[in-house]
């Protein structure tokens, strides 16, 4: 019997050490965020000719604790129509990925909110559809109205519920970009 | 007359033999064939005479005025079977009687050696049988243990259900299953034990660190599940439970076979399938809610009761869907979602098992053997490897739809080797070591930061325990245990939470690599944690006994409290853990005073536990980011305290009729800041009237009342964001309880004969009877959601 229990004994030890000596120096490969969003930027362009406004969000390190830069290249010109197009990347990989393809591709998961602040006179209208008919928001124009100072706010929402009534609360969905862009229009 | 004088004669004759040769003795004792101890109580019963003996406190019994002759005698003990030998009396004998135990007891102390005493004297066992858990058959191990005074759970919706011992879970209860310690990625709030509950016999609760043969840092307590008992004879038998449930249209299926024999050999297979499709509150559905699993367990063995060796086997698979409309992005969507009445997500019942959802597989094998030595006692040496895999699906986008979120594997190896001995008859003695090697892998290619870095880590402990009986009133009891831990990891940090934390001067040296945004770190941890024990249970008379237990826990800070950085997205909330952090050391007094008699009975037990250094998570600050607003959960170490009293009580209304009543309170406190500790289980109370018929097919009946309060003592981290929907600063109340609620249950069971060998026992339940509207302080989805509606469930079972 006593032998049984040394058999044992050196069984066990066996497979304990052999699994502690298994460890191999190969240090683990760096994760980059594949489908962060770390940049969204919206050009508009002034219908007729006339200086382009980028409104730009950053954000490279993602949930971490850095937070966006949000910058808006000058002011709108009142009583314009803007052409608006809507860039989403990933420049945690190198080179960017653009995500603004995936987006288009899965259309009827997504929609782009555009939301001005009650003291800022635009009217913004969608251009594009999914293929259910419904609007996605990759490409607006925006109406300036007369001279006036706000905020435009601007969503990017996941699995938003299709059709809604163009409120974030009728659409729900997780919120993948949310912004708020000071704006001024003169 | 000639009758009267012939009657007369042979009584004359008789006596005359018995006044002559009848002058025999026959002495002896009875002893335990297992532990070598004498068996007092024994019955010594001479078959055809009417002589009975008794044996007393040493074992010992003597018998005289005895013929020569061949007598037949039955011995009987509580503990042990029943046996009959022949003796042939021919002058005084003393003879040594070796008794096998009971059925049921024997296999306490011979399958694992984790017998009863050896997991606590001085705490009360808190135990569910196997008709409880068999009752749910269908549920999770949480649900069972949830019937228990000071039991309670922290829930991630209803089926990812986690075992709460006075206020504390996770990483604070050790989980012991078939004798394995469970090494399954505890740590996690939403992530349940992998137990099939069908596998357990018996399943017991200690509120208190006294294992220390297993660990030395369950602060918060141990359960153990041990399974059926071995029975020592050719033998085979079996049950099925089919087990089917209206709320998530689905059920289970588990079935057992044991096969025995005579020399010790036996084996038993045991297997559970279980699915169910969306769960539904009162008013509407649970969008992705389901669950499926499949387990089997082996076990293979020989007994020879002085030796033996058991090799152990199970499969563990489940795969659980999470609440659809609790998956989110930052602030604003959690504003609407705790705002909304309804969840956000309602779709039509399915079975299908969408994101976000777990699968989990879980796999254990363990081989052990023991030996009786003389003179040394009991060895017993036991290998056990585990291997958990995790996946978490979470809702993405494009490409990485289908790809988990979150895949870790984790991998233990465990030693133990311990000697259990009887120094004397009052005093025993266990000691031994514990070797564990564990190995966490991540696998980078989920495309998302590791949640849990790759790390090794060893453990050495050493272990004694030892009680001691001062008289036949009092036992005491006492251990100690030292653990030493070292932690090899391997981790990447975000250059901006590196330099944000201080690490960048404090941790310099740690860094393998920088890589630009992030930066590969190689942190080894050393801890050195002690636990001790010391306790007495003393009889104050027939009926009453009083457990006084202290105990000294030290736990070292998880992984997640370590290394946590990042995005939770079942908590919509960004987790930080703390890299300096040191190990957490509670002391713990319990005091249980335990009464049963006929018609009534109670217990009581009240307790108090200082924590040191106590990690706790909080919110700090509210962090921008891209996606919006979320606020950043920091883990701290503080001073805690925490206190609480559990009661139950019983009394027998009549031979059919008995009542139930238990309560349970917990209060805990962080010293430091004077608050209240989050997610302390708010005071209950349940109550229960219940009819038995044990001679009308054992038809048992029983109403359930279960009232929970608000919990009124809870930390204030609601915090205000602005929403660009409304363009309003908006509350998110993520801190208070919901409104105390009162649900009633009701079943009934009762058994049927279907032949000499097979019975089928019938049960029928239904829980939530008022289909009342109620939300839950400890389950984490409590904000977007009601809890589970009315149930309708029937229970067939077969043995055979």
């Amino acid at each position: 019997m006593k032998k049984n229990v040394l058999l044992l004994f050196a069984l066990a030890a066996t497979l304990v050490l052999g699994a502690c000596s298994n460890d191999d120096d190969n240090t683990p490969t760096e994760v980059n965020e594949e489908e962060v969003i770390t940049t969204a930027t919206l050009i508009l362009t002034p219908q007729g000719g006339g200086q382009a406004v980028t409104l730009q969000t950053r954000d490279v390190d993602g949930d971490g604790p850095g937070a966006p830069v949000v910058t808006v290249s000058g002011d709108l010109m009142a009583n314009t129509t803007y052409t608006g197009a809507i860039v989403f990347l990933n420049e945690t990989e190198d080179p960017a990925e653009n995500i603004t393809l995936e987006v288009a591709e899965e259309d009827d998961e997504h929609q782009v909110f555009y939301i001005p602040s009650g003291s800022l006179n635009v009217t913004v209208t969608y251009l594009d559809a999914d293929g259910d008919g419904n609007p996605l928001g990759l490409a607006i124009t925006v109406d300036t109205g007369d001279a006036s100072t706000g905020t435009l706010n601007v969503v990017l929402r996941h699995e938003p519920n299709k059709p809604n009534d163009g409120t974030l609360g009728d659409a729900g969905g997780e919120t993948d970009i949310e912004v708020t862009f000071d704006v001024t229009i003169q | 007359m000639t009758r009267v004088l012939m009657a007369l004669g042979i009584c004359l004759w008789s006596s005359l033999l018995l006044a002559q040769d009848c002058n025999l003795t026959l002495s002896g004792s009875i002893i335990d064939s297992h532990e070598n101890t004498a068996l007092e109580g024994a019955v010594i019963n001479f078959i055809g005479e009417s002589k009975i003996a008794y044996t007393d406190l040493d074992g010992r019994f003597e018998v005289d005025a005895l013929c020569p002759a061949v007598y037949t005698i039955e011995i009987q003990h509580p503990l042990c079977n029943t046996m009959r030998l022949e003796i042939n009396l021919t002058q005084d004998t003393d003879q040594t009687i070796y008794m096998e135990h009971h059925l049921e007891a024997l296999n306490e102390v011979l399958i694992t050696g984790q017998s009863y005493k050896t997991q606590s004297e001085t705490l009360l066992n808190n135990t569910v049988g196997l008709q409880e858990i068999e009752l749910y058959s269908s549920g999770s191990l949480g649900d069972v243990l949830n019937t228990l005074s000071g039991v309670s759970s922290l829930n991630t919706g209803n089926t990812v259900v986690k075992p709460m011992i006075n206020g504390l879970h996770s990483s604070r209860v050790t989980i012991i299953n078939n004798g394995v310690r469970l090494q399954d990625q505890e740590w996690g709030a939403e992530h349940a034990p992998n137990i099939d509950v069908n596998s357990a016999g018996s399943l017991t609760v200690l509120k208190g660190a006294s294992t220390l043969q297993y660990s030395g840092n369950a602060i918060g307590g141990v359960i153990i599940a041990e399974p059926r008992r071995v029975l020592l004879k050719d033998t085979l038998y079996g049950k099925t439970i089919l087990s089917g449930g209206t709320n998530g249209r689905g059920g289970s299926i588990t079935s057992e076979l044991f096969k025995g024999y005579e020399n010790g050999w036996y084996a038993s297979l045991q297997g559970t399938a279980k699915r169910f499709g969306d769960f539904e509150a009162p008013d509407y559905v649970l969008s992705n809610t389901g669950v499926e699993e499949g387990d089997f367990s082996l076990r293979l063995g020989k007994n020879n009761i002085k030796s033996g060796f058991e090799f152990y086997a199970s499969y563990f698979q489940t795969k659980i869907g999470i609440l659809r409309a609790s998956h989110l992005g930052g602030a604003s969507d959690q504003v609407a979602a705790i705002n909304g009445m309804e969840p956000l997500i309602i779709r039509d019942f399915t079975y299908d098992i969408d994101v976000p959802r777990q699968e989990v597989t879980h796999i254990t094998g363990r081989l052990n053997y023991f030996n009786r030595f003389e003179g040394l006692g009991k060895l017993n040496l036991q290998y056990d490897v585990q291997y958990n895999q995790r996946f978490e699906f979470d809702v993405r986008r494009g490409s990485d739809a289908d790809r988990a979120a979150l895949d870790l594997e984790l991998t233990t190896h465990n030693f133990v080797g311990s000697i259990e001995s009887k120094i004397s008859s009052d005093l025993n003695l266990n000691y031994g070591i514990n070797l564990s090697y564990q190995d966490n892998f991540a696998d980078p290619s989920t495309g998302v930061r590791r949640l849990i870095p790759d790390y090794e880590q060893y453990t050495a402990a050493a272990f004694a325990i030892a009680d001691y009986r001062l008289n036949d009133r009092l036992l005491m009891e006492a251990g100690l245990r030292f653990d030493y831990t070292f932690m090899d990891v391997f981790k990447f940090y975000r250059t901006t939470f590196w330099e944000e934390r201080g690490y960048d001067e404090e941790f310099e040296d740690l860094i393998v690599e920088d890589l630009g945004t992030q930066i590969l770190t190689n942190p080894q941890l050393e801890f050195n944690n002690w636990a001790a024990t010391a306790g007495f249970n003393y009889e104050i008379d027939q009926f009453t006994r009083l457990y006084f237990n202290y105990s000294l826990a030290s736990r070292a800070p998880n992984p997640s409290e370590l290394f946590s950085e990042g995005l939770h997205h079942s908590a919509s909330r960004i987790e930080w853990g703390d890299l300096r952090f040191g190990s957490e050391v509670a002391n713990r007094i319990s005091v249980t005073l335990d009464r049963s008699s006929e018609f009534w009975s109670f217990t009581i037990a009240p307790f108090v536990n200082w924590i040191d250094d106590f990690i706790l998570i909080e919110p700090t600050r509210v962090l921008q980011t891209i996606r919006g607003n979320f606020q950043v959960w920091e883990y701290r170490q503080t001073p805690a305290f925490l206190t609480g009293v559990d009661i139950d009580a019983q009394v027998k209304i009549t031979d059919i009729l008995s009542t139930t009543a238990q309560f349970s309170l917990v209060k805990g406190y962080d010293q430091r800041r004077d608050l209240p500790l989050i997610n302390m289980p708010p005071a209950s109370i349940n109550n229960g009237l219940q009819l038995t018929l044990p001679n009308f097919y054992s038809f048992q009946t029983r109403l359930e009342s279960q009232y929970v309060f608000r919990q009124n003592e809870f930390p204030d981290n609601n915090f205000t964001v602005f929403v660009p929907a409304t363009q309003t600063q908006e509350l998110v109340d993520v801190s208070t309880p919901p409104d105390a609620y009162h649900l009633w249950n009701w079943d009934a069971s009762a058994s049927f004969r279907l032949n000499d060998r097979s019975d089928l026992n019938i049960g029928f339940q239904i829980t939530n009877i008022l289909n009342e509207n109620y939300r839950n302080y400890l389950n984490r989805l409590r904000y977007y959601a009601d809890d589970l509606g009315r149930n309708f469930r029937i229970n067939l079972k077969i043995n055979y």
